[in-house]
């Protein structure tokens, strides 16, 4: 059974993150993190042991008041594409396919139960999007009766990371074959941090479908492994063709040449 | 004591002696076991490494070793491929030191993953794309090539070796060796390569990732001339290490000399591929990438443009150079140091596709992030190398490890009270007389 999207191509789910609305509020991670059962201790001071599935980067140009200007970046796992479908940098790397490549909605995921914990994934991916679980998970008392039961909490010795709330896909296409239907519609599948944004920054759907609001803004163009069209929206570090499927929105150019390198991006479209 | 397993016509030091030197290095040994304990017990929460370093010491420990034990894959491909028939004199030694460095990447490898139970998953649902998959394939394979290469050693101990099946079997064993040393050096090709194709291959880390032949990147060669080069180099730094603790000439210097040239053009020849290597890295793929060669060399506090020097210039052409030159190579000392600095060159060459790809900051807005391992890491580190100077103590005492040590250190003719002596060994006066130590053939 051959599951497709509306416009009877396979899904390409992707996020759009306007960082001229993101406030840095932290909402999206608090969510992401309540949604998937992240698991966290009493201290969490050294960023390079904390596991954040959206990690919220607070980016500067530089210079100095009056002149200084502050961006927020959310950073979930960004889902690469790779330069032919589904050779993200993890999932190419991952010895005993611990994580995967979906080509039905192009997300990556990660098998929990599989991953033995090499961590070559986190080592091959430039965005730190994948953590490891350094300890047990310890839930103050009670809170386990908030877990989410949809999403398996993860025990220690493996990696996790952003499945872009899978296990609400997962929901929504149920509930969309008990009612005799195989599509979905935009709104049934959004991610708790889409949700969770109060200042609307963050907009999820199938970059290739052309009602959607995400290929609407991004405007991808899949015959350049889906380089945005529109000029103010950008992908991270784009030039090492990882073709992530989270674009950035920015009116600022310091902003967009922080996201990547867009004099290396430039050449091959000058060339052809 | 134990002198009835000791091989004949060589001196050893006391029991207790022995027993002492080994109880020394067991405590060394019991420190690191204490530390693994910790780390299977509690979790890689022991260690220093945190999401940014996944990869620390230990992975760099581990490619240091095969990389160093690279040296018994190329000796036997010497000696039973291309019939380089002196290198006999140093093969079991080689074989030696190539089993210890495996069996400890091995351990290293159990202690560093998250989840040691479920490591077989890497063979049964393996990915085929994974270097990493291709790497527990060769490893496991060569390491039982490694096994099989060294029975015939333990077989060749004085007592075993009574044991007409025994005898036999290791008899049998070394008119097989030559198609286990070819099958090693198969395996050794593609796991050190696939080794070298770990870093290379991530595309997500310009500092690692390199242009590709195929599906391999350079790295899968250059890995594999790099260990064929530098792992001789160590084998002959441990003889030299080994000689001056016993304070004997234990392998022809003959044969020192030819391992000691031919590992000094593989390293002239690699070092000239790995300067051509990084020059095209510099000016084409990392600029491709948007990068320049500054961003991995500056900025922070510990890697500077010395590391590249260190392990091209200092310890890659000085050593080349030194080994070819065959008046350099054939003084005691020269020959030491080259060997030494290619030890260190290849060490520096593993730290840098490990940690300092780690260290480095891709995204723009992101940091640099050094690391210092914590003393379970260090302990752990330690344990093999225990573990190894252990192994080296039994088998030099028991085994006809050198098997010149006879002929180069004659004993002084033994005298009526030594023939007395002889007489109260617990039988074995009242066996036919027993060959000397005479060359092993692997």
């Amino acid at each position: 059974m051959k599951q497709t999207g509306d416009n009877g191509k396979a899904q390409r789910f992707g996020m759009v993150i306007d960082l001229d609305k993101c406030t840095g509020c932290g909402s999206c991670m608090v969510a992401c993190q309540a949604e998937n059962n992240v698991p966290f201790r009493e201290d969490e001071s050294d960023k390079t042991l904390s596991i954040t599935w959206m990690r919220i980067y607070r980016l500067t140009n530089g210079k100095s008041f009056p002149d200084a200007e502050i961006c927020y970046l959310p950073r979930p796992c960004q889902h690469c594409d790779g330069l032919h479908e589904g050779h993200s940098p993890c999932v190419s790397v991952c010895p005993a396919t611990a994580t995967d490549y979906d080509g039905l909605t192009g997300i990556v995921s990660q098998i929990y139960t599989r991953c033995f914990g090499c961590r070559y994934c986190m080592a091959a991916c430039p965005y730190h999007a994948r953590h490891f679980n350094w300890w047990d998970p310890v839930w103050p008392k009670g809170m386990e009766q908030y877990l989410n039961p949809d999403i398996s909490v993860r025990m220690r010795g493996i990696v996790e990371k952003c499945g872009f709330c899978f296990q609400r896909y997962q929901k929504a296409l149920e509930k969309a074959h008990m009612q005799g239907r195989r599509e979905l519609e935009e709104h049934e599948y959004q991610t708790s941090c889409t949700q969770a944004c109060p200042a609307g920054a963050i907009v999820f759907g199938d970059l290739r479908n052309p009602h959607h609001k995400v290929h609407q803004l991004a405007q991808p163009d899949f015959k350049k492994h889906g380089r945005p069209k529109n000029p103010m929206a950008f992908r991270l570090l784009e030039e090492l063709g990882t073709n992530t499927k989270i674009y950035y929105l920015s009116s600022k150019k310091w902003v967009r040449e922080a996201g990547h390198n867009p004099s290396v991006m430039d050449k091959p479209e000058e060339h052809h | 004591m134990d002198s009835a397993l000791i091989p004949k016509g060589v001196k050893r030091c006391s029991f207790f002696q022995f027993m002492g030197g080994l109880g020394v290095v067991s405590l060394v040994l019991l420190w690191g076991v204490y530390a693994m304990l910790l780390c299977w017990i509690k979790g890689l929460n022991q260690t220093n490494m945190n999401d940014y370093y996944g990869f620390a010491l230990w992975i760099w420990a581990d490619l240091g070793v095969i990389a160093l034990g690279g040296g018994a894959f190329f000796t036997g491909l010497m000696k039973y491929v291309f019939g380089k028939d002196e290198l006999k004199h140093i093969i079991n030694f080689a074989v030696l030191i190539g089993f210890i460095c495996y069996s400890s990447a091995l351990l290293i490898l159990a202690i560093d993953v998250g989840q040691p139970l479920r490591s077989w998953y890497i063979f049964w649902h393996a990915n085929v794309h994974s270097m990493l998959t291709e790497v527990a394939f060769c490893l496991s394979c060569y390491f039982a090539v490694l096994t099989i290469e060294y029975i015939p050693l333990i077989l060749e101990n004085r007592q075993i070796d009574k044991v007409p099946f025994w005898h036999n079997l290791s008899h049998n064993m070394h008119t097989y060796m030559a198609v286990f040393a070819a099958t090693g050096a198969f395996l050794s090709f593609f796991h050190q390569g696939s080794l070298g194709g770990v870093a290379g291959v991530m595309f997500g880390r310009p500092f690692a990732f390199r242009e590709h032949l195929f599906i391999w990147p350079w790295t899968f060669f250059l890995f594999t001339w790099s260990a064929a080069s530098y792992g001789p180099c160590f084998t002959i730094w441990l003889v030299r290490i080994t000689e001056k603790i016993t304070g004997k000439k234990l392998v022809r210097e003959t044969a020192i000399q030819l391992l000691a040239k031919l590992a000094g053009w593989m390293m002239f020849t690699y070092i000239i591929a790995k300067i051509i290597d990084t020059i095209y890295w510099a000016t084409v793929t990392v600029p491709g990438m948007g990068f320049t060669l500054a961003d991995f060399y500056t900025n922070n506090a510990f890697y500077g443009y010395w590391i590249l020097f260190a392990e091209l210039v200092l310890c890659g052409v000085v050593p080349a150079l030194m080994l070819v030159t065959p008046k350099i190579r054939q003084n005691p000392i020269g020959l030491f140091i080259a060997v030494t600095l290619g030890v260190i060159g290849v060490s520096l060459n593993r730290w840098v596709m490990v940690l300092q790809a780690l260290a480095i900051p891709v995204m723009s807005f992101d940091q640099w992030v050094l690391y210092i391992p914590s003393w379970q890491e260090v302990a752990t580190t330690i344990l093999p190398v225990a573990y190894g100077v252990i192994l080296v103590m039994i088998s030099y005492r028991y085994l006809p490890v050198f098997p010149n040590e006879a002929e180069l250190n004659p004993l002084a003719p033994e005298t009526p009270p030594v023939v007395e002596a002889q007489t109260e060994e617990d039988g074995e006066t009242q066996d036919a007389p027993e060959p000397e130590m005479a060359p092993a053939e692997a």
